[in-house]
């Protein structure tokens, strides 16, 4: 007997496997961009793809929230005609982390939440999502172990994980499996297989263990005694506001509205474009007052989007564990020395340990 | 590649049109709108809607006229920056759009059979001349109400012959107070809490409704609590910086709550633990 929601990919089939998923609709993957330096990007082949890689500058919300996305078109000489907007068709993302997947349902909770957000939740309904498993951690700014996100937990459609010469994949929904039958490569994984699984899983719960010494079910106790706490000081001394944590954040999703012009005046577009709470005009109102003006507070709001409000609210962190914001910081901030920071500042409570 | 297209966005917005204009000061203009098709604007006193110019952006603004004028609605518009000053440069006849109306308004269910003591700090009265009509409209619905107004000088004095007609009800209170002022003023000069001690009031039948500039509000509060009006019995009305009015972009957010969403309208009880929110 075997189960039938897990399949086997040889490697020597792989290169097929991606050249025809590309034919069935557009396809993005990792791609090597330079020294420790990748991104997701529209491929073709298999050769295109760099595996294993470590997580990308950007995640893969770009696709689900892009930079830049127009938002209506208008017309000013027809009486304020604003019309709908196309946006791109459906798409397959290959090899998506599970921090980028723990991503994505952060994001898919807060555009759900109404008012809904059209214009994410079409992109959503149009893109299959093929996860891909860490066997090790990337580097040693990630701590996915910390927010559970190491093992996979669904939001995909297919997981793909290396056991060495063949990849096990789980199919996780229909969309999934109408990829096993259109790109005939796979065949039904065996018990030795899943036992093979198993037993990666298990040595990955000794590999990613809890990055910072603390129990993750204290962190909103920690956070709520900890808002005049005087880590955030520090960051104050220390942040260059430059807003790149909030850039290459796959659960940022702060966001400006412009209008552009074209040239004749009278045509143009408006369009949402991310932004981050880290700049200094981000929270000035008309009269000059602004209610975020120094950086501590700006950091401070950020630490607690990702491990206070989002709790209370979806019942959830919306750190991933990706690592991404100590990676880009340009001062050095490292997010696990921050908790670090928190537990030692925060005196006698459950987080000791 | 195929393409997808949203007929139903978010940020579309609802055709509309000037009716009238009116010149309250050298920087504040009410407008009188009247939304494409006749429609109703169907708003809450205390509710803001999005005003949308093409080419030039959106910015938020509080209805200033009572749902119970359903043909039209009025905003009034201090020109600061980009959208309002080309508001400004607008007349009778002139298109614009609208998004909303957003956020949640004054509990005035909750008001109703209760006392009044609402207090207004410069352009605060834009959102709260939407209340007092109200509630004017419906005067037996309410007990006892106070109006409380102040601005920089007489010449910032907004909706003064609306002002003057308030005066002569026999069923409102009002007083008017100007920070500083020259000869020919001659009602009273200082800061609008110095009224507040003097305004004779049962507290807890009383509702404390504040809107005004940001430093305006830990003075007044002081006051209202000193008059022993409970804490969840002053409601505020916050300004934050703007964008989707749908409580995602992030910018009207104070600690976990979202202003567009969550208010702009607050009990002081609910916010009074966030330093942000002050
Ligand atoms: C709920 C609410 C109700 C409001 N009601 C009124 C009202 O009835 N009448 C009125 O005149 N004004 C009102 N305002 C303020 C009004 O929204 C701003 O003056 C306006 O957005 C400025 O836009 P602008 O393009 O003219 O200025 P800009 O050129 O964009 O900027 C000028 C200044 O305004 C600030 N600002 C820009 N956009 C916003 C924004 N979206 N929200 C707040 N500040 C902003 C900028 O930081 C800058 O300091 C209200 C604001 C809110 C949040
Ligand atoms: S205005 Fe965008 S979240 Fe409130």
């Amino acid at each position: 007997m075997h189960d039938i929601q897990y399949y086997l990919l040889k490697k020597r089939a792989f290169s097929g496997f991606i050249s025809r998923l590309a034919k069935v609709q557009p396809l993005a993957a990792p791609v090597r961009r330079g020294e420790k330096n990748y991104a997701f990007e529209l491929v073709t082949s298999a050769n295109e793809i760099s595996l294993p890689y470590i997580p990308t500058i950007l995640p893969p919300k770009k696709y689900f929230f892009p930079q830049r996305e127009v938002l209506l078109e208008f017309d000013t000489r027809r009486g304020l005609h604003a019309g709908p907007v196309g946006v791109a068709g459906p798409m397959t993302i290959f090899g998506v982390h599970t921090c980028d997947l723990a991503g994505i349902q952060c994001l898919n909770m807060v555009f759900s939440v109404r008012p809904r957000d059209h214009n994410y939740l079409i992109r959503k309904r149009k893109i299959t999502i093929i996860g891909l498993e860490c066997n090790d951690y990337c580097d040693e700014h990630a701590n996915c172990a910390l927010v559970n996100a190491s093992l996979p937990s669904g939001g995909y459609d297919l997981f793909f994980t290396d056991l060495g010469d063949y990849f096990i994949v789980h199919v996780n929904t229909q969309a999934g499996d109408d990829i096993i039958d259109a790109v005939k490569q796979f065949q039904p994984a065996k018990e030795a297989n899943l036992q093979d699984l198993a037993a990666l899983r298990e040595r990955k719960r000794v590999v990613f263990r809890n990055e910072v010494a603390l129990d993750q079910r204290f962190l909103p106790a920690l956070f709520d005694i900890s808002f005049d706490g005087p880590v955030w000081k520090d960051l104050d001394e220390r942040c260059l506001a430059c807003g790149n944590c909030t850039q290459v954040c796959p659960t940022c999703y702060c966001f400006d509205i412009r209008d552009e012009l074209n040239l004749d005046m009278a045509t143009g577009v408006r369009y949402r474009v991310w932004d981050s709470c880290q700049t200094e005009p981000f929270a000035k109102v008309a009269g000059g007052e602004n209610f975020r003006k120094s950086r501590l507070a700006r950091q401070r709001h950020r630490y607690y989007r990702k491990f206070s409000y989002p709790f209370a609210k979806f019942f959830r962190f919306f750190c991933t564990g990706c690592g991404r914001c100590s990676r880009a910081c340009m001062a050095g901030i490292k997010l696990k020395e921050t908790l670090t920071s928190l537990i030692s500042q925060g005196g006698e409570g459950p987080w000791k340990r | 590649m195929e393409k997808i297209v949203i007929s139903e966005s978010n940020y579309q917005i609802r055709k509309a049109r000037i009716v009238r204009t009116k010149k309250l000061t050298p920087l504040e203009t009410l407008f009188e709108i009247v939304l494409d098709g006749d429609r109703s604007l169907d708003h809450e006193p205390g509710q803001f809607i999005m005003v949308s110019l093409f080419g030039i952006g959106e910015a938020p603004i509080s209805v200033a006229s009572s749902p119970t004028m359903r043909d039209s609605f009025e905003i009034c518009v201090r020109a600061v920056g980009r959208v309002t000053k080309a508001l400004h440069a607008l007349d009778a006849g002139d298109e614009i759009g609208i998004r909303g109306p957003y956020g949640k308004g004054f509990p005035i269910r909750i008001f109703e059979g209760n006392d009044l003591l609402i207090v207004a700090g410069g352009l605060g009265i834009a959102p709260l001349r939407s209340l007092i009509q109200y509630v004017l409209d419906n005067r037996r619905d309410f007990g006892k109400a106070h109006l409380l107004l102040g601005c920089k000088t007489p010449q910032d004095i907004l909706f003064a012959d609306e002002l003057d007609q308030w005066r002569r009800r026999m069923d409102v209170q009002s007083e008017y107070i100007v920070d500083r002022a020259e000869q020919d003023w001659t009602g009273p000069v200082g800061l609008i809490t110095t009224l507040i001690p003097g305004v004779h009031l049962e507290p807890e039948r009383t509702f404390g409704v504040v809107v005004g500039p940001p430093v305006m509000y830990k003075f007044v509060i002081k006051e209202l609590l000193a008059k022993n009006i409970p804490e969840h019995q002053i409601i505020l009305s916050f300004e934050r910086h703007m964008k989707c009015g749908m409580g995602k972009c992030g910018r009207c957010q104070i600690q976990n709550i979202y202003t567009c969403q969550d208010g702009p309208v607050f009990r002081y009880s609910a916010v009074k633990h966030m330093s942000e929110a002050f």
